[in-house]
């Protein structure tokens, strides 16, 4: 049995390993904030050797996704500083750039890449910040999409999501026209897409670790839904439930101790918490209607769920200690799958609103409410770590994609695939 | 770009295959909007009563094994009914291991879904029970909206995909 296991984790890494960037995601913005900062980044300088990828492309990039930016094409520039001394700031006002990123880039004698990099506001002209970075020929998006965490941090005061990744589920038809079902893991940005599991039968719901070097999801490769595992490493995997009837759902813990889930397995789905270390299962939830899609406050001490108890779906809330079970919902008739923000107080979910389906924001405290998305048939809304973001998945032509909205819907933009309905985005923690 | 040709050319044969193979049928769903129930063709026209002349043939003498449901609703209709009755008949008589396959429209979200079509798995392999089956052969799996029948994005392709679907396990 384990050296059947073993065998399936060799197996999946194979195949994790052959499939390289076939499907990968592109963007397509449609619509930034109304004010965005300007901003230039010039081509890093390369003092010693070509970099395998084009840094400041990416960084630039980054920056514009976010929104708040808009970027200022290189053939326009005048200079390309490679440091401080090289920069002519009235070069950089003349074309109404506000900040300036400039950097350059050196192989140091072990192989690896140093690239120094430098944030410069024009007006000011002075240099706000300065750093080095290293890595290696594998790890230029990294070292790219850490100098735009870096940018983004000093100009909006949040930290930045960059360095982020996906999880996310395309369903394809094959070639023999079945229907393959593919897990996916990209960079923030859908580069750098590996596949994690590949099967003829149904894939769903993707989580995370909170370390982030874990994956959680729904697979009926055994001609059930099972939860299983997964480490992202080295593509080993292991099933976690075999309950008679539904398996779903689940959501790990902050803490990285437990996972929610749904079970179905006394008859009626229920909301469950299995334990890793002690190995049990605990019922949180005891009511005939049909409790779903459990996930975690960022303190661990509640659940948020979806349950119909109240006649529709609608979210609710429970203490972990006491049990006392609220109800946070109560505009329109379908409420579900909630996921809240890292300030423990932006709720989204699945709204229901003239028999269209999008994802709405509420907050807590306030009871502000809003519809973030203007798409139909919107699903699995997931918030960035830094709560600036939510991607969802959406239908356009007929065709599934992921689609992206800042938190206050002033930015939009859609990830398509090459091929397949791309489905269930899953937005990393911090790595 | 070939390939690209070759595929697209093989979907639109795999397409028109299934809408072909839709529209035959499409009768016994028409009555679903209208809310009617409508004495829908196809369904429950079986004569094979005696249970014994089937073998393991769920759907021999043309006994429907797909059952259709309305919009956020688990319960059976009366064509369903009228076909799971002989159903419960053969499976007296000649007990088989089944699979209740319960599947749902893409409306709303994933994992609620998964729970709507167990509803609708588990209202058949009740019905069943009540008629005598052994539930110990009966097994309900919800695939909540994983396997579509119908991949459009209309009330025809929806209500197509509320069903559910029994096959020998």
């Amino acid at each position: 049995m384990l050296k059947e296991k073993l065998l399936y984790g060799i197996f999946a890494l194979l195949l994790a390993l052959a499939v390289n960037v076939q499907a990968e995601l592109t963007i397509e913005i449609t619509s930034g904030v109304d004010n965005p900062m300007v901003i230039a980044v010039a081509p890093i300088a390369e003092k010693s050797g070509v970099l395998p990828e084009d840094i400041s492309d990416i960084v630039s990039a980054d920056l514009q996704r976010s929104g708040l930016f808009s970027t200022i094409p290189r053939t326009n520039m005048l200079s390309f500083p490679g440091d401080q001394s090289e920069i002519y700031y009235r070069d950089w006002r003349v074309l109404g750039a506000q900040y300036l990123v400039f950097g350059n880039s050196e192989r140091l004698p072990d192989g690896r890449i140093r690239v120094t990099f430098g944030l410069a506001e024009v007006l000011g002209e002075k240099v706000v910040l300065s750093q080095m970075v290293h890595g290696r020929d594998d790890s230029i998006r990294d070292i790219a999409h850490y100098i735009s965490d870096k940018v983004y941090e000093a100009l909006t005061g949040i930290r930045g999501a960059f360095s982020t990744r996906l999880a996310y589920v395309i369903a394809a038809r094959g070639g023999d026209g079945r229907q393959v079902y593919r897990l996916m893991v990209s960079d923030a940005d859908g580069a750098r897409e590996r596949l994690m599991l590949e099967s003829t039968e149904p894939l769903m719901s993707p989580g995370w670790s909170p370390d982030g070097k874990e994956l959680v999801y729904v697979s009926f490769e055994t001609g059930r839904p099972a939860i299983f595992r997964q480490k992202l490493a080295d593509a080993s995997r292991r099933q976690i439930t075999n309950f008679k009837g539904l398996n779903g759902a689940p959501a790990w813990s902050p803490d990285g101790r437990k996972l929610a889930m749904v079970l179905s397995k006394d008859g009626n789905p229920e909301i469950y918490i299995h334990d890793f270390v002690t190995g049990a299962f605990t019922r949180l939830t005891n009511h005939f209607s049909i409790d779903t899609e459990p996930n975690w406050t960022p303190d661990g001490n509640s659940i948020i769920f979806t349950s119909d108890r109240g006649g529709s779906p609608q979210i609710y809330k429970m203490n972990l200690a006491s049990g006392a079970t609220e109800r946070l919902t109560f505009r329109g008739n379908y409420n579900a799958r909630p996921r809240l923000a890292p300030d423990g107080r932006t709720l989204v979910m699945v709204h229901r609103d003239n028999g269209q389906f999008h994802i709405a924001s509420q907050d807590l405290i306030t009871k502000d409410f809003r519809i973030l998305s203007g798409t139909f048939l919107d699903e699995s809304p997931t918030v960035a770590p830094n709560g600036a973001m939510l991607l969802y998945a959406t239908k356009r032509s007929g065709k599934g994609l992921l689609a992206a909205v800042s938190i206050d819907a002033g930015v939009k933009f859609f990830l398509p695939a090459r091929e397949g309905d791309v489905r269930e985005p899953a937005w990393s923690p911090f790595l | 770009m070939s390939f690209q040709t070759i595929k697209t050319g093989f979907l639109i044969a795999l397409l028109s295959t299934f809408l072909a193979a839709c529209s035959s049928t499409s009768t016994e769903d028409g009555s679903m909007g209208a809310g009617a129930d409508g004495s829908a063709g196809g369904v429950a026209t079986g004569t094979a009563g005696d249970g014994s002349a089937y073998g393991d043939d769920l759907s021999a003498g043309g006994l429907a094994t797909v059952f259709y449901f309305d919009f956020d609703s688990s319960t059976l209709k009366s064509e369903a009914r009228a076909a799971l009755n002989m159903h419960a008949q053969r499976l007296k008589s000649n007990p088989l291991y089944v699979r209740l396959e319960g599947h749902g429209d893409e409306r709303g979200t994933r994992e609620y879904n998964m729970a709507l079509g167990e509803r609708r798995a588990n209202a058949v392999k009740e019905y069943l029970v009540l008629q005598g089956v052994n539930g110990e052969y009966l097994e309900a799996i919800s695939y909540g909206e994983e396997r579509p029948a119908a991949l459009g994005s209309d009330e025809s392709s929806w209500s197509m995909n509320r069903r559910v679907e029994m096959t020998k396990r």
